[in-house]
Order: structure tokens, then sequence, then C-alpha cells
């Protein structure tokens, strides 16, 4: 393990690997990533990994359209040997209620702004789309054909091989127990393996991002919630788009492999962290999709587990340097939809860290915000 | 590439001796690595049968013992059981 370093990082998920990536293709290359467990062993790898611009504002429109573009070119652009395998046949968001379809409708009006090429769909051609959703309990719909989600592995791995490539450290199964400050700054990042001295330390913890941030004596408003998520025995394929309610509460996806991965919230959720299964979650999901999408009912669950969102006041990340102590950066916050803004997140921290132009305007997601009383207000989120 | 390689270690993905080998040369010293590149413990069987013997490959290539080795967390259910049978199970309950 290297003993000095320019920049630590703490945490291999999707946005570790993608601040890496984006900082050593800066030319910053004497970088260590710290990753208590294994590459993607957190939150991203358990995440349903979907990638949708079908938001209701401005700026996570323009943000998802930028990782969507990088996704799709994701195997060249990283030069990975594997597929990250982007399913792109669509988002088809449903609803239950007026109030949803006008949500839609002033949604679709941002999204067509930003260029993105989403629209109304009548039920008849929801139907069309996926033949086994049950549109008698629905009132009407909206689809993004350019929607999709990819496989979480493989995307962290195609981030994390490119950054290792270009020189930066990986050290897996070492744990961060404190973050030494001395006159305001950061000094040196403390493992269980040894002692790292750098003047950066960029949280991207996840789930442990308020225990990281204590560690340099900083408070942030975040907290932790369990999700569940469940998939199926693999089947022929059936479903092109990932479907998603947010009042019905929940998202199912098909697989390139063929199994279905299906997942819902529910504000009942424990926040200490823990990343057990339960059975509520299993009967919660079955009742829902079997009576939205009542086709699937027929398959077997095979597997069940739990991951945790990293939620902030106003459900949207985090991305700015800490005003208490010089040199500490954090991405962080992502409330459930960290995955999909991983190209992003990536070129925001770079380009801050680094002192650059932005090249992103992600101004609105500063920590201040909270404070100021400042919230971002997106009205679609599950 | 020779018949050793060619043996399927994973039944459910398809995933052969060959396969493991080379990942476990590049690094992914983990039966959770393994698993979460190459599918293995996520098909029906859930990793009844690959998990012992890739668990064997990491200890040989390492030179662990076997019990040193970390397992995958094994999850429910215990075997598959289909959604509308969970759900039916859960109105009558509530009934
Ligand atoms: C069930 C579920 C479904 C989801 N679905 C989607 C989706 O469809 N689309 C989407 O965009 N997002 C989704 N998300 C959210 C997404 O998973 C997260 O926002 C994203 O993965 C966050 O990535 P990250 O790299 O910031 O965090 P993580 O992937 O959690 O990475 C943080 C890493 O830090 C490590 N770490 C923590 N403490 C320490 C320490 N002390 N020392 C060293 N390392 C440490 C952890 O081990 C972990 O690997 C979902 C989440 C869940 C739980």
């Amino acid at each position: 393990m290297r003993t000095n370093a320019d920049i630590v990082i703490i945490g291999g998920g999707i946005t570790g690997c993608s601040i890496a990536y984006n900082l050593a293709k800066k030319g910053v290359t004497n970088i260590v990533v710290l990753e208590k467990r294994y590459i993607c062993s957190g939150s991203t790898g358990c995440c349903g990994a979907g990638v949708r611009m079908q938001w209701g504002t401005e700026m996570n429109c323009r943000m998802s359209k930028f990782s969507t573009e990088f996704y799709e070119h994701a195997n060249d652009i990283l030069e990975y040997d594997g597929d990250v395998e982007f399913k792109q046949k669509g988002y088809l968001l449903i609803a239950d209620t007026e109030r949803e379809i006008a949500q839609f409708k002033k949604n679709v009006e941002v999204q067509h702004a930003c260029g993105i090429p989403s629209r109304m769909l009548t039920l008849a051609e929801a139907k069309e789309i996926v033949p086994h959703l049950n549109t008698d309990i629905l009132l009407g719909a909206a689809f993004c054909e350019k929607d999709g989600f990819l496989n979480p592995f493989k995307t962290t791995d195609a981030f994390h091989r490119a950054a290792r490539r270009m020189g930066v450290e990986f050290n897996t199964f070492t744990t961060v127990t404190g973050i030494t400050v001395e006159n305001g700054r950061v000094r040196a990042v403390v493992t269980d393996k040894g002692t790292i001295n750098t003047p950066v330390v960029v949280n991207c913890a996840g789930g442990f991002s308020h225990d990281i941030a204590q560690m340099a004596g900083i408070d942030i408003p975040v907290y932790r919630e369990r999700h569940q998520i469940l998939v199926t025995e693999p089947v022929e394929p059936m479903q092109d788009p990932m479907v998603m309610a947010f009042g019905l509460n929940l998202y199912v996806q098909q697989s390139p492999h063929g199994s279905f991965i299906m997942g819902r919230g529910d504000a009942n959720e424990p926040r200490d962290g823990r990343c057990t299964s339960s059975w509520r979650f299993l009967e919660e999901m079955a009742k829902t999709v079997d009576n939205v999408l009542p086709a699937i009912g027929k398959l077997r669950v095979v597997r069940q587990w739990a991951g945790l969102y990293n939620m902030t006041p106003d459900r949207q990340p985090v991305y700015d340097k800490s005003e208490q102590v010089e040199g500490f950066y954090m991405a962080i916050g992502f409330s459930g939809h960290g995955f999909m803004f991983g190209p992003v997140t990536g070129v925001v921290m770079a380009d801050m860290i680094t002192g650059s132009e932005p090249r992103i305007d992600a101004s609105g997601l500063r920590l201040s915000r909270f404070a100021e009383g400042k919230l971002f207000v997106e009205p679609s989120v599950v | 590439m020779n018949d050793l390689d060619n043996t399927i270690i994973c039944r459910c993905s398809d995933v052969t001796l060959g396969d493991i080998r080379r990942l476990i040369a590049e690094g992914y010293t983990s039966f959770d690595e393994i698993k979460r590149i190459t599918r293995c413990g996520m098909g029906p069987c859930q990793g009844k049968t690959c998990q012992q013997l890739i668990q064997r490959e990491i200890a040989m290539a390492t030179g662990q013992p076997i019990a040193a080795l970390r397992d995958q967390t094994t999850r429910p259910p215990a075997t598959g059981v289909r959604l509308e049978l969970v759900a039916k199970e859960a109105y009558r309950d509530e009934d």
C-alpha cells in the first residue's frame, strides 16, 4: 500500500470508481482507493442499476442525460473487455391517480426542453409495449425509450479496471478507521493496514458516509435506510422496459439473463444499517407485482436481498468540499439514484478537486443548501 | 484450452474451471467477487454446487485454508417459491 498519495478515495462503489477514473484521466494518478470489502460490495452491488432520464427537474434531466449518453458508449470509452450490459429498452412509468398523470405531463415538458425523447402513452399503447400489464388498475403512462438498466458489477468493474490501468491503487479489504486533521486540513487517512499521508480525501462511503465525515469531525445531514429487492428464476425474454410506479410503489425489470428483478420502498424500513431481508417485503412485493403484472406472479422467487440508500433531507445527493476541513470532499447522499448518476459524479468531482472549469453545472447540490433552507425539490423519486 | 479448463463448475450459469482460474489469477480472490462477475451462486442452486468447488480453487491458489475463506451470504428463500403463492398466503393472513 502506498504511504503517500495526492488523493485518497474512501469507498469502492460506482461513486469512488468513477471519481478515481475521472481524476486519473485528468492526469492525477497518485490516488489510493480504500474499500473495506471488495469492489462493488456496498449499495452499488445491491442495486437495480436503472438509468432513467424521466425526471421532473431540469438539473436531474440534464445530469441523467449525460449519464445515459456515457453508458451508451461505456464499453468503448472505458476500453472494457467485458460488457456492461446496457439494456436500453426504456422505462415505462405507470400511474393510477390523476395527480400522477398531471405530474408526468409537467415532467415531459421539462424533459423535452432538455432534448429527452419521452412521451405520454395511452393505456392501449402501454399494453402494446408490456402486454402483461394489468391496465384495469391504471390511468395512464409515460415512456422514454432511451432509459434502461445495466449490470452494476460489470459497470463498476469497468471503471475500476480503467482507473487501475492508469495507475490508481485499489486496496480492498482495507477499512478506514480514522482521518487525521491538523490545523483545519486533512493530513492522513488511517486504516487497519496502515496510514496514508494525503492532503485530499474524498468521502464516497455510501451508507457509511456519515461515519466517515464524523472521523474528520464533520457532521452531515444524511442517514441510511434499508431497501429490499428480489430476483426470480430466469425465463424467455417477455418484458423490454423497466416498469416503474411511484404510487403503486414498484419497479420491475427483466435482466438480459432472463430473471426478473424487482423492488419497492417502505417508509418503515430500519435506519440502523441493517442489510438483512424481511418476510414482510417478500409478501408486499409479491402482492404488488401479482396485481400490476400478473404474469410475473407465476414465476418463482429465488433470492431476496437488501442494501442501503444514503438519504439527504431533499433526497438529492451532495457534491461538495467541506468549508470546515480543507481537503475533505464528498459525493454522498444519493438517496436511491446514485448508480445512474455515476458518470456525472466522476466528472463533477474530478473538476471540483482539480479546480478546473466545471463541465457540468451541479451547483444546486452544495452541502450548504440544507443550512440555508434551499432544498432541491425533485417530484419524481422512489 | 485443455479439458480441465472446460470443466463446468457452475451448472446454473455455465462457468468453467478455466474462467474461475483466470479470475483468481487476475486478483478476484473471494467467492463474492467471482460471483458478481460470473453469476456463480446466483442461479437456482444458489451456490450449493459451485461454492465449495470455487473455494477449493481459491484456497489452492492463495495458500489459505478453506476454513479461512468467507462464504457468500445465505439469503432467503431456501428454495424457489411462486410469487402468486406468497401473495395468496399474505392475503389469507390478513383475513
Ligand atoms: C435495493 C436498491 C436498489 C437501487 N436501485 C437503483 C437504481 O435502479 N438506480 C440507481 O441509480 N440507483 C439505485 N440504487 C442506489 C444506488 O445503489 C446507490 O445510490 C449507489 O450505488 C451509491 O454508490 P456509492 O459508490 O456512493 O456507494 P456504495 O456502493 O455503497 O459504496 C460505498 C463503499 O464504501 C465502503 N466503505 C464504507 N465504509 C468504509 C470504511 N470505513 N472504509 C473503507 N470502505 C468503506 C463500502 O464497503 C462500500 O463498498 C439502489 C439502491 C438499493 C439499495
